[in-house]
């Protein structure tokens, strides 16, 4: 069994602090995604997991044991790295069965811990190249390979997909989805990749400027952001965020006098007159006839397309609410015209309301 | 009368033919015929004289020539591996300076930034068994004998190779110091990952990684090396009794001494094997470590 906890871990550069106290409790077998802009702290919060930076503060256990001034080697951690890090001088063979022979494993037993990884990762017919000769996506499937060999307690994973082309990526994301549901092991995963983020995790911590902001599963990240950074980072395409002000009869004023009623999960807690921003996504944005039909609250609204970006499926809209560009969606699309008015309901169920000073969600 | 033209390659040609036949050819023509002939300077009608390869069947024979020839040999070993050893230590000590590296890269150009001859004077009198640096240190520490550092052999050719050694150890160190900038830092953490001792580190990630640097090190300094003589010419001149005799002192001084430079044209010849050995041997190395790494091509 190997939980992993971080207790109020610090990180500091000199007087730069880059990673501020944070908590973060791992189940077994539980693949986390640590998420965040760059320079959020997610990949030194990792590295310091893995054993590759020093702690500033605070403990982090693996599996209950205080790792904090143990070097990686005695950690029983393997980690995946954005650039492969594989051994340009070892064939595919030899970097997969490095950490065993380092660890003075038997040759048979070396021997089979390789094949079996290549079995896994379809390296056959590979492991007799050198990294130089393997494509990116080979090199990418080496440096798992790489890790699963030794069977670790916990798998890292540093951004291991930001250097393949798109297709490849998808094709990867599932192959290390299988691996986990295969090998089961506890992973913790660090992405800038809010898609990657959304579909391999069970967890998702969101981290800014080295603080967690939020965590959770996706669908809770995705339905309950905490702040409007949660609702812009989270989703594709970001929240729509409208400035309005709080009326005292349950409504909010939008910048341009429109009127909207405040959604069922806020009522009751705005004051009049405070500021907020009024949040919804693109999904709740739909053309009349055009829209997954649903009950409860609508609101509907005559608006002008600016912009569409036809996706098949469905037809992203770009109008103007109050002032502010929105996104709306269109499903079974029909062709439409920048200038075309069309009426859309706004789902007020689905809406989401935010302090303007704070940012912070008001929901009950 | 119709001239014939020169072919027009061969005339766009004829300035660097003409030069290179001026400064190599003419001048490797001309020794190589020299060694089949007993020339003395002293004597220049000498050089019509052919002998044939009487020379070389006496340099074959010649004691003196193998042992200056093994001296050298054994010079080359010693010097290279120590300043490998002594240049991989300070590049790896540099490498973890993070302030100020760039004024320690050039001071430890120092050394080479001088002329060889000025370093056989300097270590000549460190090394002077009566006034020397070396004794008198011995001495106020409590030692009372005055070791004869450039007289007894062993420790005439101890006191040059200390002198080479502290004059070029910093090609090596700067190479690989080279090598160490241009080495990717993550394999070195995936090994840390992989379960690598900073010692397994450095022996299976870091060292095969260096060793091209190593190699191209080591082929500038065996054909540095091979023609030592200026430090040995200043420190012992190849004494006492020929003890310290290199090759390149040994022909200096059959040919210009004893002024038989046909004799010391064919020990030229074939020391030079030495040289070009060494150098196949070195640069084999290198692209076999090239490929090892990946980066043959």
């Amino acid at each position: 069994m190997t939980e992993v906890n971080l207790a109020n871990v610090t990180k500091d550069y000199g007087s730069v602090r880059a990673v501020h106290g944070i908590d973060l409790g791992i189940g077994d077998g539980e693949f986390v995604v640590l998420v965040g802009p760059s320079g959020c702290g997610k990949s030194t919060t990792l590295r310091m997991i893995a054993g590759l930076e020093s702690i500033s503060g605070g403990e982090i256990t693996i599996g209950g044991r205080l790792v904090n001034d143990l070097p990686p080697r005695e950690r029983n951690i393997s980690m995946v790295f954005q650039n492969y890090a594989l051994y340009p001088h070892m064939t595919v063979r030899e970097n997969l069965g490095f950490s065993l022979r380092i660890a003075k494993a038997d040759a048979a037993a070396i021997r089979t811990a390789v094949r079996d990884a290549a079995d896994i990762l379809g390296l056959n017919e590979l492991l007799d190249r050198k990294p130089a000769e393997l494509s990116g996506g080979q090199r990418q499937r080496v440096a798992m390979g790489r890790a699963i060999v030794r069977h670790p307690d916990v798998f890292l994973f540093d951004e291991p997909l930001s250097n393949l082309d798109a297709k490849l990526r998808t094709q990867m994301r599932v192959e290390i989805k299988k691996l986990h549901q295969r090998v089961g092991n506890t992973i913790i995963y660090v992405t800038h990749d809010q898609v990657e983020a959304m579909t391999l995790a069970d967890r998702i911590v969101l981290m800014r400027d080295g603080h967690i902001v939020q965590v959770g599963t996706p669908l809770d990240l995705f339905n309950a952001p905490v702040s409007t950074f949660v609702a812009t980072f989270i989703g594709s395409p970001p929240m729509n965020l409208i400035d309005g002000t709080a009326t005292d009869d349950d409504t909010i004023r939008l910048a341009n006098g429109l009127v909207v009623p405040v959604p069922a999960s806020a009522r009751g807690l705005l004051q009049a007159e405070q500021k907020v921003q009024f949040g919804f996504r693109a999904d709740n944005l739909m053309p009349a006839g055009h829209a997954v039909q649903e009950d409860g609250e609508m609101a509907e609204l005559d608006l002008t397309v600016t912009l569409t970006e036809p996706l098949g499926t469905e037809t992203l809209l770009f109008t103007d609410v109050a002032g502010t560009e929105v996104q709306a969606k269109m499903l079974n699309p029909r062709p439409v015209r920048p200038g075309e008015t069309l009426k859309f309901h706004l789902m007020l169920d689905k809406c989401h309301v935010f302090d303007a000073i704070s940012s912070q969600a008001i929901r009950s | 009368m119709t001239r014939r033209r020169l072919p027009e390659w061969f005339v766009l040609l004829l300035p660097a033919i003409v030069v290179i036949a001026a400064v190599v050819l003419i001048p490797l023509i001309f020794s190589l015929y020299s060694s089949f002939t007993p020339y003395k300077l002293t004597r220049p009608s000498t050089l019509w004289r052919w002998v044939g390869t009487y020379n070389y069947e006496k340099i074959l024979t010649d004691a003196k020539f193998w042992a200056a020839f093994g001296r050298t040999v054994l010079f080359l070993t010693v010097v290279l591996n120590l300043e490998l050893l002594l240049g991989l230590g300070i590049a790896l000590l540099m490498n973890r300076v993070t302030w100020g590296q760039r004024t320690l890269r050039t001071i430890l150009m120092f050394p080479m930034m001088f002329s060889p001859i000025l370093v056989g004077f300097q270590f000549k009198f460190i090394f002077n068994d009566n006034i020397g640096l070396v004794n008198n240190v011995l001495q106020s520490l409590g030692s009372d004998a005055a070791l004869p550092w450039l007289v007894d052999g062993r420790l005439a050719m101890f006191s040059i190779m200390f002198a080479e050694i502290w004059m070029s150890t910093s090609v090596f160190a700067i190479l690989i110091l080279a090598g160490l900038f241009a080495m990717p830092r993550d394999p070195l953490e995936a090994a840390k990952v992989d379960g690598c001792t900073p010692w397994q580190t450095f022996r299976h990630i870091t060292l095969p990684f260096l060793m091209p640097f190593i190699y191209i090190a080591m082929t500038i300094r065996s054909l540095d090396v091979a023609r030592a003589y200026d430090i040995v010419q200043i420190m012992t001149g190849g004494g006492p009794a020929r003890r310290t005799e290199l090759l390149w002192t040994l022909m200096s001084r059959t040919g210009y001494v004893d002024a038989r430079m046909g004799l010391a044209n064919a020990m030229g010849y074939v020391s030079i094997l030495l040289s070009i050995l060494f150098t196949i041997y070195f640069f084999r190395k290198l692209s076999a470590a090239r490929a090892e790494i990946g980066m043959a091509g």
